[in-house]
This record gives C-alpha cells, structure tokens and sequence, in this order.
C-alpha cells in the first residue's frame, strides 16, 4: 500500500469515525453539496410539521448546522452588528443548551442585506468551528467552551469587503479551511482543527469572492481535495499543505458555489461546467458546459441524475447531469439567495421573502407539492439532519419534522 | 473574628491562582498564540465559579481585543452554569462593577446583560443615568429611552428632550432622527460638529490612475507636502487649492464639487490641532481606494472601488501630538462605467472609541466648521 493510499484510507476512517448518522456539519452539508439523499424530511410544509420555531437574539445569514442532538448557529446584533453569537440549540426540543457571545475584532461593514454572520460555522463533530464576515474563526468544543480564536481580520486587515463576507468554511480531515477573498487582500488559510494555528496560507486571485469552498472526496488512492472557486475558476488544494494539485482556469462566478455529486465536479463557469477528475485526483477531464442552466445567487444542485438551477428572474432549470441539456424549466417566486437542500427525492427552496416551495422533480417537468410562506426575510440556506429540515431567518430558526 | 494563619493561606493561594490564570489568558496573540495554555487557565477559572466573576471583568480594561473574548467566553461559561444551578451570582459587585465608569465599557456591558437577566427592573434604574457614558452600548439604551419620551411629549417639552438626547448620540440614526426633529422645529443643529467632521481641506489634482495603476506610485505630494508647489498633473498643471463641505456628514465631493476624472487621483490634506497629545479614531468613509497619512506616516490603505460606503466605514487609531497634527488623504478613482460607480467623495471625523467627537482646538477651524453648517 502506498503511502498516498494510506493517507486516504486514514483520512475516510477519521471522517467516518466522527460521522454520525444524521450530522450535517457545514455549509450545504457533510459533502458540501445541499444533497441528504438518505434523509427523510416532510414534503409537506404546512399544517403540523413545524416541530418548532425558536426566536433569535440577532441578524443572520448563515445557515444552521447539526451536530448530534445540537443545532448549531450563528447570529450578530448591536448596532454595528459586531456582538457575535454562537448558539446551540437541543434538536428535540427547540431549547438553548448554550450561547456564548464575542466582539467582533474585524471590520463589520456590510451591505443591508448581509449580515456578519453570514458563514455557516463548521464542526468536525467534536468541536464548532464560526466564521464572521469580520474574518473573527472562533472554535469552541460542543458544550461552548473557547478552544481557540483566530482574529483574521487584525492578522489581515485588508482582507474584508465592504459590502460582506460570506464565504463558509469547511472541514476536511483536522484542517479547517476558509477562503478570505477580496479585492484588497486574497488568501486562502488552512488552521489546525484542534490548535487554530495556521498549517498553511496561499495566495489567491485579488478579487471580491463571496463563494464558499467544497470538498472532492477522497477516492482510491487519491486523498479528499478542497475545491476553492473564484473568478479566476477552481483550484483543487490539498488540505494539508496547501499545495494546489490542479487548476481549472477558464473562470467562475463569484456568488454560487461548486458542487461534487457522483465524482463529478458541477462548476457555475459560463453557465455550469462539469469536470470529472482523473482517478489519481491530479488532473481532470472537462465534460460538457451548457449556458442555459446558469444560476443566479443560489447555487447548483444535483439529484437522481438532474442538475437544478435558479436565475434571477425565479425560473427553476433541469438539466441532464450527462449531456448539460436543459430538459425543463419551472416558475417560482424569486428572487433567492439560499441554495436549496435535495432530499426525500425533493427540492426544498425558500426565497428571500420567505416563501417556501417543496418542488417534486422527474426527468420530464418539476411539480410545487407544497408551500409556506413563513413571512420573514430568508437568505439562508435549510439544513437537514435526523430526517428534518431547519430554517432560519433574521428573527427565527425553524424546524419541520414528520409527525409521528 | 480571628481568621487563622490555615485560611488566610488558601485565600492567599486562591487569589494567586486565579491572578495565574487570568495572566495565562491576557497573553493570548495572534495565530492561536497561548490559546492551549488559555484553555487551561479558562477551565480553571470557569471550575472556580462565581467568586472569578469580578476578578475576570476587572481584568479586561488593558486587555487586547482576543483577550477580551477569553475573557468573555470565560465569564459566560461561569454564569451560565450559575444559573443553570440556581446559584447566587456576586449581584451587588458586579452592580457597583456596572456603574464603575472607569472599567472597560466592554466589561461592565457583560456584566450589565447578565445582572439583566435575572433582574430587568435595573434598566430603569441604571440607563437614564448613562447617557454621557463611556460605553457606547449604555448611551445608545439612553438615548433610545429619551427618543420614546420626546415623542410622547409635544413642542417645547419634546424639543428640550432630543436636544438632551443629542448630548449622548453617537450612532448616525439616532442623530438623523434627532436632527430632523430639531430642525423641524426650529432648532438649529451642526451635525458636522456633533460628529467631529473634518470639513476644511486643500486638495490638488488629479494625477494619473488609468488601469489602477497610480495607487503604488508616490506622487511628489507623498514625497513632501508643500501646499505652495505646483505638480505635474494628469491633464497638466495642478496646484493645491481650497475645498470646504457644508455637508451635514462632511462628505468631500470631488466628482461633484470638481469633476468626476475617471482613472484619477487626488491628494487631501487638512490640520487638526489636538489639544494634548493623545490616542483618537479617525474615522473614513469613501467607496474609493485610499492611503491615509497623519503627520507623514501612513496609518492605512485600501485598495478597493465601489464596494459600498458608510459613515464609519474604516475606524483607524492614531496617535496625535499636542498641536497641530497634519491629515493627509489620498484617494483614487477608477474607471469603471457602471452608475454605481460613479463616486469620488470621502468623509472623515476625529472621535474617540465611543465616537464621540473630539473637535480640534483650532479656533480658526472650529469657526470655520461652525459657518460652514450653519450656512
């Protein structure tokens, strides 16, 4: 067995080790990639499935994350939006089992319309990893305690955008990563899960990025890679060392995020661009790149063979994961911010003025099988975890679970 | 009482190590420096319960902005498990703690939410008395008090309210809506002033910036300041010259009050006389790229264009001698096309932490400042 083999088997055995059923660990979940295909949240939105609705002590754009019994999120308040909340919440219950609060140590400027705590914190299932728009990466273990604090934006103090921060971090073995991305200051850091020190800091493109970065699974001999997207295109990075393995450089969006289903690498690149890695994880092959499934702000999402977009306008586009064609399209309410969640064999969408559309798609058109409107603002994205689904806007988390 | 030799050693001790710990914690740096001994030192302490609370808040004031949250994060995970268990918190000294302006405003508002929650009737009793505090959390909770009580009032009695409440505001809302109740009634109000807004400049350009390119490159105005010498500019010629803003905000318009030159950059500089030597916010707001210089030594640049602006935007410590203190603003513009990048404008006041203004001593200025507004 070589030593490359080892790593990754090493590396599947720690994250299957920590995995537990249920967990949705990040932003757009353990794959990064919206997509709980085994999770069995209600179709039906309305009537009892709220199983509860908490009230929030602040702003927020993240989305929630889970963590055995607890849901994790993040919150900002005050006047400058520089009090940073993390809060845990008991799945079963709704009630807080902790909240600890900091002062933001970073620039907290941002558009109305984004909040500081716009990343979704990451955990590895031992410890929560919460980022801010003022680059503030706090960890904590899962009863609240301070494990370390990296104060990014004193480290880097140009590194912030005016109008926000939104990039999510992600965990891949004991390495949390976070792109830090604008047009002053670019970089991409690698921290130590357990002792918040830097394994590694790379350069990247100096140019305002509000993407957040996703995970190639390990596969074979070849070990898990981050994907860091911007507009220069996608980067694949060991987590290790920060060592760039492969460069796709023909551009991509700045606002929705790559995704990896079933190997493939779906990029927003002139519309959506796939690329299939070669099996040593050292290259790639580029498949097919179709303009007409372009998303807008929500990112992509893949399930039972299907890619599905959102533009501005609020249309809804199927296309065939294996050629790019379009197959349909489908009217929603827009606009949306949040990317949606695949499970069930359903798309859960909410847009931004809190309408919520449960959309049951086939190879031949997409069907609206539910609706709520939960008439609230929502820029975030649901999380789904123990087989139900979790919401939250400026004001509420909510969670929607069969009833039994 | 006689307390024996025994007891007095373990107060001692317990004293120490609670001093230890607090050490271990006030010296965590950047790049997670110290966060593994702190870790300990915040178990130990949060282990020590209720009686750390004081000494843990007292330890803020001088402590940098990680080991505030520490120390925070530590506090928090004690009175937590306080009340979790029904337990007694040090309720009168963490009051008198409140109310000990001196202390870290940061500190005493922890102190002030957790006191809150187990009894809510102290907003009554402690906000109406902070609406000069050092806090800017405390004076904006009194502010809001005296808003709700000027509109429950009616002409003269509403109008003596806000002109009381604009004493304490700090925070651009609260001074709109003040201001545009005052004006509304008759009442003169210098915004300007209120805020610490520089309004009096002498700018000269434009140099060249086509493709971004002039940010790196110092201009003879970077070299030396000489409001007498004529430079070489981008369309010729180009000599310091007057520009003043009646802006109630203190924005500088160049694109208005002069021409928008795409692709340019221009120099500002103004004179602050300090009245001691002392440590002040300047306070930037401009969705252009800019360097900052006070008295010949760069204290921040930013290259970034049309990202957004707001007052406050950059918040930048520097330190003033007594006297006169020299401001120099470079900020450039870029070429973009889109109508949300048109702007070529700035704004910047002195303030201190809270962002209360600190005006310039300079009776010229403040003289100018005043007609300005009025006008």
């Amino acid at each position: 067995m070589n030593s490359q083999l080892i790593y990754a088997v090493m590396m599947l055995i720690a994250v299957a080790a920590n995995c537990q059923a249920g967990d949705w660990r990040q932003f757009r979940g353990n794959a990064a990639n919206s997509v709980a295909i085994d999770e069995k949240p209600p179709t039906e939105l309305s009537g009892g499935s709220t199983a509860w609705q908490v009230a929030l002590p602040g702003r927020g754009v993240s989305s929630p994350i889970a963590v055995g019994q607890s849901i994790i999120l993040t919150a900002s308040s005050g006047y400058g939006q520089d009090r940073l909340h993390i809060l845990s919440f008991d799945s079963e219950t709704g009630e807080t089992q902790w909240e600890r609060q900091f002062q933001a140590t970073g620039r907290t400027a941002c558009h109305v319309k984004m909040s500081v705590a716009t990343p979704t914190p990451a955990s590895d299932g031992e410890r929560i990893f919460a980022f801010y728009s003022s680059n503030d990466l706090i960890c904590t273990d899962l009863a609240g305690n301070l494990q370390w604090y990296r104060g990014l934006g004193e480290e880097f103090p140009n590194a912030s955008n005016s109008l926000g921060m939104s990039s999510s971090p992600i965990v891949i073995g004991s390495t949390v990563i976070a792109q830090v991305e604008s047009d002053a200051e670019a970089f991409a850091i690698g921290v130590d899960a357990e002792s918040g020190e830097t394994k590694w800091k790379i350069d990247r493109p100096r140019k305002a990025n509000w993407t957040s970065p996703t995970i190639l699974p390990a596969t074979g001999s070849s070990p898990a890679l981050a994907l860091l997207q911007s507009s220069a295109g996608l980067a694949a990075v060991d987590p290790e060392t920060g060592t760039v393995v492969w460069n796709f450089a023909d551009g991509a969006s700045t606002t929705p995020s790559s995704s990896v289903v079933g190997g493939n690498i779906f990029i927003p690149s002139h519309g959506i661009t796939t690329l299939k890695p070669a099996a040593d994880g050292r290259s790639f092959e580029q498949l097919w790149n179709s303009s007409t499934l372009s998303p807008a702000t929500s990112s992509a999402v893949v399930m039972d063979g299907m890619t599905f977009s959102v533009n501005s306008a609020g249309a809804m586009s199927a296309g065939d994961i294996e050629t790019g064609e379009r197959l349909w399209q489908l009217r929603l309410k827009g606009p949306f911010s949040g990317t949606p969640v695949a499970a069930n064999g359903h798309l859960f969408y909410f847009n931004e003025k809190g309408l919520a559309f449960v959309v049951k798609p086939t190879r031949e058109k997409g069907e609206i099988v539910s609706e709520l409107d939960l008439a609230e603002t929502i820029l975030s994205s649901p999380a789904v975890a123990d087989n139900a689904l979790y919401i939250r806007s400026d004001g509420h988390l909510w969670k929607f679970a069969n009833q039994f | 009482m006689k307390t024996s030799p025994f007891l007095l050693t373990v107060i001692l001790l317990a004293n120490v190590a609670h001093a230890d710990d607090i050490a271990t914690i006030k010296a965590v740096g950047p790049g997670a420096a110290g966060a593994a001994e702190a870790r300990v030192a915040s178990e130990a302490l949060t282990k020590g319960g209720a009686k750390n609370l004081l000494p843990i808040l007292k330890s803020f004031k001088g402590s940098s902005a990680l080991a505030s949250n520490w120390l925070r994060s530590t506090f928090e995970a004690i009175a937590d498990a306080e009340t979790k268990t029904g337990a007694a918190i040090p309720k009168d000294d963490l009051l008198t703690f409140v109310k000990t302006t001196s202390e870290s405003p940061e500190a005493r508002r922890l102190a002030y939410e957790w006191l809150l929650k187990r009894s809510p009737q102290l907003a009554d009793q402690l906000i109406p008395n902070m609406l000069l505090d050092p806090g800017p959390d405390f004076r904006r909770d009194a502010v809001e008090r005296l808003l709700k009580e000027a509109g429950d009032a009616k002409n003269d009695a509403a109008t003596a309210v806000y002109r009381k409440a604009l004493q304490g505001a700090v925070h651009e809302d609260h001074v709109k809506k003040i201001a545009k109740a005052l004006r509304d009634a008759g009442d003169e109000v210098n915004i300007q002033q209120h805020f610490g807004f520089l309004s009096s400049w002498k700018i000269v350009g434009p140099f060249d910036n086509k493709d971004k390119k002039g940010f790196p490159i110092a201009y003879p105005p970077e070299e030396s300041l000489d409001l007498q010498a004529e430079y070489d500019g981008q369309l010729g010629k180009v000599k310091w010259e007057p520009i003043a803003t009646e802006d109630d905000y203190g924005m500088v318009d160049i694109a208005r009050q002069i021409e928008n030159y795409k692709g340019s950059l221009m120099y500002a500089t103004t004179t602050y006389t300090s009245s001691k030597d002392q440590q002040v916010e300047l306070r930037l707001g401009t969705p252009n790229a800019w360097k900052l210089w006070v008295n010949g030594e760069l204290v921040f640049e930013r290259e970034e264009y049309h990202r957004s602006t707001k007052m406050d935007q950059y918040k930048i410590p520097v330190s003033l001698e007594a006297g006169d203190n020299v401001v120099t603003l470079k900020i450039c513009q870029n070429e973009q096309e889109d109508s949300w990048a048109q702007s070529y404008q700035f704004q910047i006041r002195v303030c201190d932490s809270t962002g209360s203004a600190i005006p310039s001593s300079n009776k010229t200025a403040r003289r100018e400042t005043a007609q300005g507004a009025s006008k």
